[in-house]
């Protein structure tokens, strides 16, 4: 249409058609979806840190909880519950990190076809979608009920709930690791165990620390694992493998429960403290991981 | 992404002009060198899918031998026969005899690994390692054992010089491999390759995937490359393996309209200029002259 009104020269412009309307469609739709992640996430960031601020200061940090918890925020705080936090995500990774790397190396790299890879990569989906309260009472059956309650026990329940993220997303980074890597390994006289440590697992490595801290992240933030494994105390105990143990997240659901102003306060400092620490765990990993994949860009 | 020295380029390209001019080299010797590979009625199959089927072909030492063909004709399937690469294939197997310095390569105790070492591997795609231009080439060293910093120097560097590209690299040896050019990331995996001293490289169209310039470096390599290893290369281009090789092996394929399939088959080796300006078969005269294929 426009073409013959312009003998100038051709009409270079998008014409006004069905194509380009859902191109402008998409395009709001795209900054929609955006905006509706960002508002909830930006309100929750927001809502912990107004709430927490106040309650944040070093004895906070470092003192023990004071029971029935009425007292005002000055007395008391959350020491035990960060190192109790610390001691059991950190020895939940060190479990399921590890075996959760290798399962994902084995349906990768070992297992192929087979029947036993395929089962473990099914099962581990499985275990996705199991709710974490059951991580806990699995966790207190076979532990608590013969050992007692202790950080192992929490820990060991975060390591279940671990475990299928770390398969997963080690699996999906392996899987892009493109083969031309192993056939070149492969021809210089590589043997497969060799292939897999010195060429597949440091190039998939950024991915694979981005899963696991996203594995940690979610550990250290719940709740429901640890109420039947650790139980919650006042005390600081820094024995993981015996004695009940208290952490973050069974401080704020307890602390958040109580009537008392105090307590209240203590809730959203012990949030916020949480928030900051899976914040500074996730830049320290990262900047470790920067150093090891500085060849892959 | 460099910009390529313009002193490399102008050599290149006068290298280029004095290549044209003279596509088939003279004969090599008739008296043949020891044969390293011996290839007896080999076929291998993918599964049930018969991939290239009675192959007999010799290759001799520190000659080219260049495999030529159109595709799904299974040069790279025979070129990656030699080295046990298909192992790598879930259900690649092999029938047929096929032997290096006169030991039986799929023999029952041989191992794939021991046979890579000694027989390397250069890809049709440039696969560096993500890894710096040192530990790319230190690599198969490191593998095979090697630990002192001193000697993987030198590895490197020798290694580097071989393929012809230290002087391009050798003041970012730190920095990444995936980071070269198309054609320098070549020259690197030739490099990577020679630094573990192999006996035979084969070369998996190891030029298609860069530009003519870089295509020339590479062809000059392989000359060089020939003083002290055996080739055996996969080419899609008959104009390189008139300037390369000395010997030349046409596959084609021969199709069974009957069952559907589509078999490999050699159909003729010989010296290259006698396969190239007096082909025995029909089929060859036809691929050499580009009227098929």
């Amino acid at each position: 249409m426009a073409v013959a009104s312009e003998p100038a020269g051709v009409d270079l412009r998008e014409p006004r058609s069905w194509r380009r309307a859902r191109n402008q469609i998409a395009t709001v739709l795209m900054w929609v979806a955006l905006m509706a992640t960002l508002i909830p996430l930006a309100f929750v960031l927001v809502t912990v840190i107004a709430k927490g601020i106040s309650a944040i200061s070093w004895q906070f940090l470092t003192s023990s909880t004071i029971p029935p918890n009425v007292s005002p925020l000055g007395i008391g705080g959350m020491g035990p519950a960060v190192i109790g936090t610390l001691i059991i995500t950190g020895f939940a990774a060190v479990i399921a990190i590890p075996l959760g790397v290798l399962g994902a190396v084995y349906i990768n790299e070992y297992g192929g076809k087979g029947w036993l890879a395929r089962l473990v990569s099914f099962m581990s989906d499985v275990m996705t979608g199991v709710p974490s309260i059951v991580m806990g009472l699995f966790s207190y059956t076979i532990w608590v009920l013969h050992f007692g309650y202790s950080g192992l026990a929490g820990a060991f329940a975060l390591a279940c709930l671990m475990l299928p993220i770390v398969i997963r997303s080690t699996y999906e980074m392996l899987r892009l690791v493109p083969n031309h890597l192993r056939e070149a390994s492969y021809a210089l006289g590589s043997t497969k165990a060799r292939v897999t440590l010195t060429v597949v697992l440091p190039a998939a490595l950024g991915g694979i620390v981005s899963g696991a801290l996203l594995a940690v992240a979610r550990a250290a933030g719940e709740t429901a694992p640890l109420l039947f494994t650790i139980l919650t105390v006042e005390a600081t105990n820094t024995n993981l493998f015996s004695g009940a143990n208290t952490a973050l997240s069974t401080q704020i659901f307890v602390n958040a429960q109580s009537a008392f102003t105090g307590a209240e306060a203590r809730a959203w400092g012990a949030a916020l403290t949480l928030i900051v620490i899976a914040f500074v765990l996730m830049i320290a990993a990262r900047a470790v991981t920067a150093r090891f994949t500085r060849y892959t860009r | 992404m460099e910009q390529p020295d313009q002193e490399v380029v102008t050599q290149a390209i006068s290298a280029d002009m004095q290549k044209l001019e003279t596509t088939v080299k003279p004969p090599p010797t008739d008296t043949p060198r020891a044969a390293i590979f011996d290839v007896r009625n080999v076929s291998v199959y993918y599964g049930s899918f018969k991939a290239v089927t009675d192959v007999s072909l010799p290759v001799y030492e520190n000659e080219v031998t260049a495999l030529i063909g159109s595709s799904g004709s299974g040069k790279s399937t025979v070129l990656r026969a030699f080295n046990r690469m298909n192992d790598l294939v879930p259900g690649a197997r092999l029938e047929g005899l096929m032997t290096y310095r006169g030991a039986d390569l799929y023999g029952k105790d041989v191992s794939p690994t021991a046979v890579r070492r000694r027989i390397g591997m250069v890809f049709q795609k440039p696969n560096p390692f993500p890894k710096s231009v040192y530990d790319n080439v230190a690599y198969g060293p490191r593998i095979n054992g090697q630990r002192n910093k001193a000697k993987l120097d030198e590895i490197v560097e020798r290694s580097l010089r071989g393929a012809a590209l230290w002087d391009e690299v050798k003041n970012r040896l730190k920095q990444s491999g995936l980071a070269l050019s198309g054609g320098q990331a070549q020259r690197l995996c030739i490099a990577r390759t020679i630094a573990v001293e192999p006996d035979v490289v084969l070369m998996d169209e190891p030029a298609s995937a860069l530009d003519p310039i870089a295509t020339l470096a590479i062809e000059d390599l392989i000359r060089e490359l020939k003083k002290n290893y055996t080739i055996v290369i996969v080419t899609h281009n008959m104009q390189q393996a008139t300037r390369v090789s000395d010997r030349t092996a046409f596959f084609s394929v021969r199709t069974d309209s009957e069952n559907d399939t589509r078999t490999g088959v050699l159909v003729e080796h010989g010296p290259t200029q006698q396969v190239f300006e007096d082909p025995h078969d029909s089929r060859t005269q036809a691929y050499v002259t580009g009227r098929m294929g």
